[in-house]
């Protein structure tokens, strides 16, 4: 058999038919190929994300409950501390108080004690100035030894 | 023997549908080494490739070749899980071999009906068919190995007795005078389904063939007008045929998951 009109006109045919593959069989079957390639990355890539995410979230959390650990830390210091600064304010007050009242107390133990030295000075005066009247038997004018009188209650 | 235009579209014909064969005596050892090579070929091909692509398959984003590959197993494989209800095992790689072999067998009909034979020309061979599928031989071996499955089958899933039962009992009912009556449905029944899985895939290749080679005595019939006609006509048919090889590898592949499938049927 040799090259002849048959062979050729196959051929022909042949070629159109590979055109027709490649121009409409080809193209729809890479489409699903590809669209499944996409499809398939899309999962894998969704799922990584997700798995990002979920590591994100971890991470979020444990920083939240670390924060929220040490807010609570401070705030009970914080609580501590005021604690010591009322009981701190409250006994200075109330050594003050006892100091004021003190102070007071003692302001009127004076003034008493100066009261009743001025009483006793002035009963100890008449008393002298009685007793002296007795010893020399007559009146002594109160007005005229006054100077006297006061000297001899000041020296007692 | 040289194939003349002048010598007729008889000819023509009669010397592309014969054998590549071991000897010519047409006995039993005649083996069409045609159709055997070409099977053999394509079938080391698919193989092959798909040994291929799952060796680096991987299960991130596939390449184009694994992403193709992926559809086609899970179209075949759906269409075995859609009928049989079981252990797919065995059945889907079954299915994935009759469909991608029988495919490619048939697509050989696309080739132009003189290249091979051309080319097997220079090199000394004066026959050649290279459509295996348009070989009655080659479609009876698949449709046997098919009913040693499905006789496999039907004796695992049933066991000696229970398939022995069936096939005396089924489908007019026990009686004993019914056994002989029951057996031979059933025989007629087991015996047509390799037969008819064979005929069919043989007439429908061998048919298009013929049209090719009916279609291709135009290109030599010496007039430009006949040649355009001739080229239109096989371009057309061979569109057709591509659906034609398709349907064809499908129903092999679907009826060999029936056939089976059925076998572990009880009645």
């Amino acid at each position: 058999m040799d090259l002849n009109a048959t062979l050729i006109g196959e051929m022909l045919s042949f070629a159109i038919l590979i055109g027709f593959t490649v121009k409409f069989i080809w193209p729809n079957l890479t489409k699903a190929i590809e669209e499944r390639q996409l499809k398939i990355a899309d999962g894998l890539s969704a799922a990584e994300r997700a798995r990002a995410e979920l590591k994100d979230a971890d991470a979020k959390v444990a920083d939240e409950i670390r924060k929220a650990r040490q807010q609570a830390s401070e705030i009970i210091d914080r609580a501590q501390q005021q604690a010591n600064q009322i009981l701190d304010k409250a006994k200075a007050d109330a050594v003050a108080e006892i100091g004021r009242q003190k102070a007071v107390a003692q302001d009127e133990i004076a003034s008493m004690a100066q009261r009743a030295r001025e009483e006793l000075r002035e009963r100890i005066g008449a008393l002298a100035v009685q007793g002296a009247s007795k010893i020399v038997q007559r009146e002594i004018d109160p007005a005229v030894h006054k100077a006297l009188l006061d000297q001899l209650a000041a020296e007692i | 023997m040289a194939s003349e235009p002048q010598g007729g579209l008889t000819e023509y014909i009669q010397h592309h549908l014969t054998f590549l064969q071991s000897s010519h005596d047409g006995g039993f050892w005649s083996i069409h080494i045609d159709s055997i090579a070409v099977s053999l070929i394509l079938g080391v091909l698919a193989g092959g490739w798909l040994w291929l692509k799952s060796r680096r398959a991987t299960a991130g984003v596939p390449g184009k070749g694994q992403a193709f590959v992926e559809i086609v197993l899970e179209f075949v494989d759906g269409q075995v899980k859609d009928v049989f209800h079981g252990d797919r095992r065995f059945l889907g790689p079954l299915a994935l071999t009759v469909f991608l072999w029988v495919f490619l067998m048939n697509a050989m009909d696309l080739l132009p009906v003189d290249l091979l034979p051309f080319i097997t020309q220079k090199l000394g061979i004066s026959h050649f068919r290279s459509v295996p599928t348009a070989d009655l031989s080659l479609t009876f071996a698949m449709s046997l190995t098919v009913l040693v499955l499905v006789i496999f089958y039907s004796f695992k899933a049933k066991g000696f007795g229970g398939y022995m039962h069936e096939l005396f009992t089924a489908p007019f009912g026990r009686h004993p005078l019914l056994w002989i009556p029951n057996f031979a449905l059933n025989m007629v029944e087991l015996l047509s389904k390799p037969v008819s899985l064979a005929m069919r895939l043989f007439g429908n290749m061998y048919a298009g063939e013929l049209v090719f080679m009916l279609i291709a005595g135009l290109f030599s019939a010496g007039s430009w007008l006949l040649f355009g006609m001739g080229v239109i006509g096989y371009t057309v048919w061979g569109l057709f045929h591509i659906l034609i090889i398709s349907i064809q590898a499908f129903i092999f592949m679907v009826l060999t998951i029936v056939y089976i499938s059925m076998a572990h049927d009880h009645h």
